[in-house]
């Protein structure tokens, strides 16, 4: 009980802040994240700039913290969009089953069998390299790992016999799915996207690091880290920021995430 | 070790377990002997500690329980200052042990024989061919019957009572001084219970093995029992010769336990016969698919049920007995259309539901109903009890938000769960769960009923309760009601006609009185035989 509450504390702080300093971003900033002062360029930490300047001489704090939105943003949006994507395919694929499910899960597999990245790749080249090209082609890299869990809880779900009692109620199949099986799949979802928040946010600065991200002067943390690369040995603080962010971040979530999981455990809720 | 015959192979002293220091203890100071040869049971409810107590004789106790007080002597030796490995020449060759669940209790990826083979390697110098030898033997002793397939073959491949014969067979290869049975047949049917049981006793004899043997049922105490110990809450309430504690119990909780044991009611006046059956059903036929024998070929459809008449008049219960397998529960689901069938008629109303299309089907739903067997999986886990019960009321649009409430506080009571209509199924006991799958079946008043062994997932006392409440429900409603189930105990009690199925025929039906009184066919007999009926034992000896 002590070390569950200890994880959510952390785990909360950590999100917390970053949650903070990402909505402030929208209205605040030390400095204009894109303003260019080739006069104070690659400048150390200082009480001017707390995380100090890059190579064009923006201030790397307000642009951490506008770069927290950005890929906040991004993460949030996938999730959400794989995690309906997948409940709907899922759920209709483990209910139904027969032919719709084989023709389903036969398209799952294959989205399944492309490595994430290199999926998403494709995407961005036909969608084209922009915040929503992300978030659509992120969410078509996740969806299938989704569908994968929705479905397998789904068949699990369907043999229950509170399933069937709900038939025999006279209740029809849609009306069963969506009052007995969609709640009973929440807690395994809930627990798969907040680690999927992780992996998004991981997968975004990828993509910005392979230049296909968030197109430059806008801040990710994943181009900040890019352009970052030729100053590693000279100004360390500039993949060191970014760096820490993305890691603090994924930290909170996994915190956060262990102590939702043992929520919505039906053996401890209420205990 | 010289034993001397009045030695107790096992006593167990002032023990004392609890799960953290400070709570409730789970056992008690408890004491107890098991003499050579003899056959003790002990006897409790869920919860009454008689599984901990076993476990803690083989130093098998679940993590975070511990035992913090007594002593276990085996052949006068203390096993629980023992550590684990001081242990493992006792487990095995000294006590052995047989669990519940024949399904989990053998490992799936090891075939028989080499599982058997591992406690005598152990154990045993014997050569690989003399080990071969004795579990032959040991396989052909416990009636399987091809004991060379046997050995071959993997636990998934044998009927649960196969498996508790293969589990008892494996423990008594290395003949313990003490055999500790820990529900062994509550998983397996009447039939099958009484041959594991029957064997256990004789393996027993012939290797003067003491059995303790653990369980909540009465009726087996009964029949092989000579001595019990009754445990309530951790406690030890009685001890005393079996066929003592069961006419005279001394304790208060005793005479609950044997209170509790199903007794026939007095026949209901025959008026239902004459009128029209509310359900006929008329050469019902089900059939499964084959097992895949190859890569495009099955093997040919597996008859379940047979060409099976049958008819259940308005406010009749007949119940439906037979062993696993016979197609009992098959039937009760195809009648109700959650199982598909072949062929044939079943007549509800004189209308055929079989062939209904979705409006006559959704008709019939609405006047009949599904009691589980298991009450845990037949609630949603996410609704609360007073959700779980309104939810059949929305297909009945003439009741108003008001009638509903009322309706659903007035089952609620029926059933004596008022006030506890805001909690989740999770924090009900097993017998308050059962209730609330009850009050959802009869919330709209139907018609027909049909109860899938309503009661055999719960304790006795629990049983008893629900079965007198399902049996006042029923005379209140007067609804139709097939009754499953393989306890023939609870059938004697509860039913007006009996009908018994084997392999998916009927084989024997009649009025309660008339089977059960002058059972007809040799497979009713067998069912009744089976059936442990302490009553009748202990008015023998009264």
């Amino acid at each position: 009980m002590k070390k569950l509450k200890t994880h959510t504390l952390i785990g909360g702080v950590l999100i917390g802040t970053l949650l903070i300093l990402a909505v402030v971003a929208a209205v605040w900033t030390p400095y204009s994240p894109l303003g260019i002062d080739l006069r104070s360029k690659l400048q150390a930490p200082s009480m001017a700039h707390w995380l100090g300047t890059d190579e064009f001489g923006r201030d790397v704090a307000s642009r951490a913290m506008q770069g927290a939105s950005t890929s906040c943003l991004i993460a949030l949006l996938t999730v959400a969009l794989a995690t309906a994507m997948g409940l709907v395919v899922g759920v209709v694929a483990g209910f139904m089953r027969g032919w719709t499910d084989r023709v389903l899960m036969a398209f799952n597999d294959t989205l399944l069998a492309f490595p994430g990245l290199l999926l998403a790749l494709g995407v961005m080249v036909i969608v084209g390299a922009n915040q929503w090209g992300i978030v659509l082609a992120l969410s078509l890299a996740y969806a299938p790992s989704v569908v994968r869990v929705v479905r397998g809880t789904v068949l699990s779900l369907r043999e229950r016999e509170y399933v069937e009692a709900s038939r025999m109620i006279g209740n029809s199949e849609i009306y069963t799915m969506w009052r007995h099986i969609l709640p009973n799949c929440v807690a395994p979802i809930a627990v798969l996207a907040t680690s999927m928040f992780g992996w998004v946010l991981l997968s975004e600065s990828a993509l910005s690091f392979l230049g296909l991200g968030v197109p430059p002067p806008a801040p990710t943390w994943g181009n900040m880290l890019a352009s970052a690369r030729p100053y590693m040995a000279s100004a360390v603080w500039l993949c060191l920021v970014p760096g820490l962010c993305i890691a603090l971040t994924l930290l909170g979530i996994n915190l956060l995430g262990e102590s939702l999981r043992d929520r919505l455990d039906p053996r401890t809720e209420r205990a | 070790m010289n034993t001397s015959l009045n030695q107790a192979v096992l006593s167990v002293e002032h023990l004392k377990i609890e799960l953290r220091h400070g709570t409730q203890p789970l056992v008690h100071d408890l004491s107890f002997e098991v003499k050579p040869g003899e056959f003790l049971a002990v006897v409790g409810e869920s919860g009454s500690g008689k599984t901990m107590a076993a476990r803690a004789i083989l130093q098998l106790l679940p993590p975070g329980i511990t035992q913090t007080g007594g002593r276990i002597l085996f052949d006068g030796e203390n096993l629980s200052t023992r550590d684990v490995k001081a242990m493992r020449p006792i487990r095995g060759p000294g006590i052995g042990m047989v669990f519940q669940e024949p399904m989990v209790s053998l490992n799936p990826v090891h075939r028989i024989g080499e599982q058997m083979a591992e406690g005598l390697r152990m154990h045993t110098k014997l050569s690989a061919a003399e080990i071969r030898a004795r579990i032959l033997d040991m396989l052909r002793r416990v009636q399987i019957a091809d004991p060379e397939r046997c050995m071959h073959a993997y636990p998934h491949e044998f009927s649960g009572g196969m498996r508790q014969r293969i589990m008892l067979a494996s423990v008594m290869l290395l003949k313990p001084r003490l055999l500790i049975a820990d529900e062994p047949t509550t998983a397996l049917d009447t039939l099958s219970q009484r041959e594991v049981l029957d064997l256990m006793v004789g393996l027993a004899r012939d290797n003067g093995t003491a059995v303790l043997l653990i369980t909540h049922n009465l009726g087996l105490v009964g029949r092989y029992a000579q001595r019990a110990i009754v445990l309530e809450k951790g406690q030890l309430v009685e001890t005393g010769n079996v066929p003592a504690i069961l006419v005279e119990p001394k304790q208060v909780y005793t005479r609950k336990l044997v209170d509790a044991l199903p007794r026939r009611q007095p026949a209901k006046a025959e008026t239902a016969a004459q009128q029209q059956p509310l359900v006929q059903v008329r050469g019902l036929c089900v059939s499964y698919a084959g097992a895949r024998a190859g890569f495009f070929r099955r093997h040919p459809p597996v008859r379940v049920i047979d060409t099976l008449d049958l008819d259940i008049h308005p406010g009749e219960m007949v119940a439906l007995v037979g062993g696993s397998g016979s197609g009992k529960t098959t039937l009760g689901r195809a009648i109700l259309r959650l199982a598909p069938s072949q062929s044939g008629q079943i007549l509800f109303r004189g209308e055929d539901v079989r062939t209904a299309d979705r409006a006559a089907l959704h008709r019939f739903r609405l006047a009949c109903q599904l009691v589980f067997q298991d009450p845990f999986s037949s609630l949603d886990p996410r609704m609360c009890v007073h959700d779980i019960v309104a939810e059949p009321l929305r297909h009945l649009p003439s009741l108003d938000a008001a009638a509903r409430l009322r309706r659903v506080q007035e089952t609620l009571d029926e059933v004596g769960l008022d006030g506890l209509g805001a909690r989740y199924p999770h924090e009900l006991s097993g017998g308050q769960r059962q209730r609330v799958a009850i009050a959802r079946a009869l919330v709209r008043r139907p018609a027909f009923v049909v109860a899938d062994e309503p009661v055999s997932a719960l304790d006795m006392t629990i049983q008893a309760q629900v079965l007198r409440l399902f049996q006042s429900l029923q005379a209140h409603h007067g609804f139709a009601c097939l009754f499953i189930s393989h306890d023939l105990a609870a059938v004697d009690q509860i039913a007006d006609r009996v009908i018994v199925m084997e392999r998916g025929r009927i084989v024997e039906q009649g009025t309660r009185d008339v089977v059960f009184d002058t059972p007809q066919h040799a497979y009713t007999r067998a069912l009744l035989e089976a059936t442990p009926r302490p009553l009748a034992v202990s008015a023998a000896y009264a």
